[in-house]
């Protein structure tokens, strides 16, 4: 287990370093999904079996397959492979990465003072997980699928066009 | 089976939401700034998952599981907006959207 | 009767209010009724008041009338009273009666002005603030009197303001006597803390009582007061500020800086005789402030050229014996000597408004002359009132009263041989600098023709000024007795002197200066010009002429400093604090609105900066 973490979390920050550095947005689609399926191994050796196929499905699933829809409808090909090139001049990156860095210090500055303790013993399962959700949880759940819902409806009316046989008349 | 250590678990959220905080400022077109949230979301998701596991507790994973929901809410209305917005600018340059200036 | 004390103020106070609210829509008629009327009323009232307290004394020899409490905080208790006896009635009936004959003669010296109304409700004023200033019954109510007469005399030396040399010249007598009503109110301060109270009668027994003779309080209260008289007084150091007053009109001359608010000093220091008596020191700075300046000002009259400055001058010197009586002592002297003085002062001013009236606004004397025959009324007013000036033996008042004046100084316990001779001598230049204007004005040849001659409104004042010149005198022996109740006597006299011999040297200074002055300017007019044609000469006719340079001393050590450092803080270093924070507030809108580039990355970017400086706070704080 220790080994599959550790692996999975080499692959997932290798693999986001990469996503953000691309120029070609399909190829930096194909390694955040990478990034998600080493996190969801991550999810796995830590006892969270239910999560890691739930970051399957849903977010390298459902998500990232929006992400390619919408990448494809734009048409982004070489000639905005590019223009990003021309936009991602080396300079850019000092102050964004100074930012990071300093971020990354104050984290290990703090999490060096933690306690040692392990994880990973124990299976949480689906059966822990539903009934938490159906328990103390239950008014979460109701909210998040309103938040759903009002999803559905932005989207739906941001992306309604009117028709070409509207355009006719 | 060898147990992890917290701290390290930690640790790997914490590198991967300051390497997407990098790629949101970064990285100029709208949908590279969109992928690099996702990236944020999903590490700050981790270290809730890694919070539960130290506890043994299903709640850590409950919350991931709102966080899903709420990423994929945002992603669809996201992704639609960027749409609308090619539609009127014609580029996904968010330097270039500046009208709200001043 | 005495109960209608309060309309001596109150009535030409309301006058004033009328003319200054409806004085321009009231017809010419109107306004001369009011104007005089008003104090004409209280100069009624005031001989009324005089008659009951005469004939029917109150037992202890003093009248309160309390109106109302002014203030009341605390123990602080000041009110609205007034307060009669000997000192205050004897002030107060003689400055309504001649402000009364003034503003008669006013009515027909101001006809053609055309802000008749303005100056009358200025003059109601003024008798309304200087009534209050003499029947005070405690010190606050006493410096508000005073206050208002400062506003008066300044209103009333602007009064042409179209001129801004007349301004300028209300705004130097406002100035110098500012200084010395400052320290009058520092001293107002010491007095209500140290003594508990501003009520005259019992701060003088709390000083008594409180005080040793000699203790640095009095001192410390008596020179701060000294202070304020010498300002009001035009006394040295502040005398600069009289001869330029004459900027105003004649009356306001004869009333204001003649006859009675100059007075106003003299009258305080009388008030307060016991915070004085309780100070030596202080008391003898009284009598040589006295002496110094009777013998300044003499000096400077003999030289000018203006037939007010000369007057100005005179009256500087005049107060100057005033001074001089009160700081050996001899209280009764002083008030004496201001009786007659604002009789025959006042009529000096009116003749001499008279004259300059009828030769058309001329002022300078060389180039009068010859007035003898033609304006014969105001030839023998000035006369009888120059002679009583300058001490006509035995048939005018002023030799009474300056007479006296004179053997107190040389004959009391605080008085010295010193300042007998510095009187003598103030005699001389009196009568030298009287005559030298007799002379040159109303003998000689004619070198301005009269142009109108006066009217009845103008001849009456002047008559009855011309007869109380020369009787006002003749009551001496009763004046003291009756004045005795409200201010010490001399003690018996010590010195060498005598009185016969005193006034027998004063009558001597008399016949000097009226010979030297007939010798210099009737006889031989060449020798007043050659005496200023020598060098030495011409250096000293300057010099008196511009008041012993102390107008070019203030200039230097005073205005300009502080004209330059105006100009310097031209842009005011303490308003820059209130600008500052404006200009500073505007420089922090301007950099932060800079932040608001519209773009998405940079807002994200400050974002990211706060979140990780707030971390780091909460980490390490």
């Amino acid at each position: 287990m220790t080994i599959v973490f550790y692996g999975a979390g080499a692959v997932a920050i290798l693999s986001t370093a990469l996503m953000i550095t691309r120029l070609h947005a399909v190829h930096a689609l194909l390694y955040l999904i990478v990034s998600l399926l080493a996190v969801s191994l991550v999810f796995y050796a830590l006892g969270a079996p239910f999560i890691a196929a739930l970051e399957v499905i849903i977010y390298a699933g459902a998500i990232m397959v929006l992400f390619v829809f919408v990448v494809m409808l734009l048409n982004l090909g070489e000639e905005a492979a590019r223009a990003e090139r021309a936009l991602l001049k080396p300079s850019m990156w000092t102050g964004p990465l100074i930012l990071a860095a300093i971020l990354m210090a104050e984290f290990v500055y703090l999490l060096a003072a933690s306690s040692g303790r392990s994880l990973g013993g124990a299976m949480i399962g689906p059966r822990e997980v539903g009934a938490s959700l159906f328990g103390p949880y239950l008014i979460g759940v109701e909210l998040a699928s309103m938040l759903l819902l009002g999803g559905l409806v932005g989207a739906y009316h941001l992306g309604w066009r009117p028709t070409s046989s509207r355009e006719l008349r | 089976m060898e147990l992890v250590p917290m701290r390290d678990g930690f640790l790997l959220a914490a590198a991967l939401f300051a390497l997407g905080l990098t790629g949101v400022l970064v990285r100029r077109n709208v949908i590279f700034i969109l992928m690099s949230i996702e990236v944020m979301l999903n590490a700050a998701g981790l270290a809730f998952v890694v919070a539960g596991a130290r506890w043994r507790q299903p709640d850590g994973q409950v919350v991931f599981l709102f966080i899903l929901a709420m990423a994929a809410a945002e992603v669809s209305v996201g992704l639609a907006l960027v749409l609308e917005l090619y539609h009127q600018y014609k580029s996904l340059d968010t330097d270039a959207i500046s009208r709200m200036k001043g | 009767m005495l109960e209608l004390l309060w309309l001596v103020p109150a009535i030409p106070f309301a006058g004033a209010l009328a003319l200054a609210v409806l004085g321009s829509r009231m017809s010419h008629r109107t306004v001369t009724m009011v104007g005089v009327g008003t104090v004409a009323a209280s100069a009624f009232i005031s001989i009324l008041i005089a008659t009951v307290f005469l004939s029917a004394r109150p037992a202890s020899g003093m009248y309160t009338q309390t109106l109302w409490t002014w203030i009341d905080i605390g123990s602080f208790r000041p009110q609205i009273a007034f307060y009669l006896d000997a000192l205050s009635l004897v002030m107060m009936l003689v400055v309504t009666f001649v402000s009364f004959l003034i503003h008669l003669y006013s009515a027909e010296f101001m006809r053609t002005d055309e802000g008749y109304s303005r100056f009358f409700a200025y003059m109601n004023l003024f008798v309304a603030c200087m009534v209050t200033l003499l029947l005070a019954d405690n010190l606050l109510l006493l410096y508000l009197g005073w206050e208002g007469v400062g506003l008066c005399s300044y209103l009333l030396i602007g009064f042409w303001y179209q001129d801004p040399v007349n301004g300028l010249a209300g705004r130097k007598a406002f100035i110098v006597t500012r200084v010395g009503d400052t320290a009058m109110a520092i001293g107002l301060f010491l007095l209500f803390h140290s003594l508990g109270t501003l009520r005259i009668q019992d701060l003088l027994h709390a000083a008594q009582g409180q005080w040793s003779a000699g203790s640095a309080y009095a001192i410390a209260a008596a020179a701060l007061l000294l202070g304020g008289a010498v300002g009001k007084s035009a006394q040295l150091p502040l005398q600069t500020w009289l001869p330029d007053a004459m900027a105003g009109p004649t009356p306001t001359s004869a009333l204001i800086h003649a006859a009675t608010m100059v007075t106003a000093g003299v009258y305080l220091i009388a008030r307060t005789h016991v915070l004085f008596e309780l100070a030596p020191p202080v008391q003898f700075a009284v009598a040589a402030i006295g002496a110094a300046t009777l013998l300044m000002a003499g000096f400077s009259a003999l030289t000018q050229n203006d037939i007010k400055r000369v007057l100005a001058y005179s009256t500087v010197s005049q107060i100057g014996y005033m001074f001089l009586a009160l700081g050996v002592g001899a209280w009764g002297a002083a008030i004496f000597h201001f009786m007659t003085h604002a009789f025959f002062k006042a009529l000096l001013f009116l003749a001499a408004g008279i004259i300059i009236e009828s030769l058309h606004h001329e002022h300078n004397i060389f180039r009068m002359g010859g007035l003898r025959k033609e304006l014969p009324i105001a030839f023998w007013t000035f006369l009888i009132a120059g002679c009583s000036l300058a001490g006509l033996p035995l048939i005018t008042a002023g030799y009474y009263s300056k007479d006296l004046i004179l053997w107190s100084a040389g004959s009391s316990a605080a008085g010295s041989t010193g300042l007998w001779a510095a009187g003598i001598a103030g005699v001389v230049l009196t009568s030298l600098y009287t005559f030298r204007l007799i002379f040159l004005v109303f003998f000689g040849l004619v070198r301005t023709p009269v142009t109108s001659r006066p009217g009845l409104a103008m001849t009456i004042p002047v008559c009855v000024l011309a007869v109380l010149s020369i009787v006002g005198g003749f009551d001496k022996a009763l004046f003291a007795r009756f004045i005795a109740r409200a201010l010490p006597t001399l003690p018996e006299a010590v010195g060498g002197i005598t009185e016969t011999s005193s006034g027998l040297a004063a009558a001597l200074a008399f016949l000097c200066g009226l010979l030297g002055a007939w010798f210099v300017y009737q006889r031989n007019p060449r020798l007043a010009t050659a005496m200023v044609e020598n060098p030495a000469g011409r250096v000293l006719h300057q010099f008196w002429f511009s008041d012993w340079g102390m107008d070019w001393l203030y200039d230097r050590l005073f205005v300009r400093p502080v004209v330059w450092i105006a100009r310097v803080n031209k842009a005011d270093v303490v308003d820059s604090i209130y600008d500052g924070l404006a200009s500073l507030t505007t420089v922090c809108y301007r950099v932060l609105s800079l932040t608001e580039t519209g773009k998405l990355r940079w807002y994200a970017a400050w974002i990211a900066g706060g979140t990780v400086a707030f971390v780091a706070i909460v980490m390490f704080l």
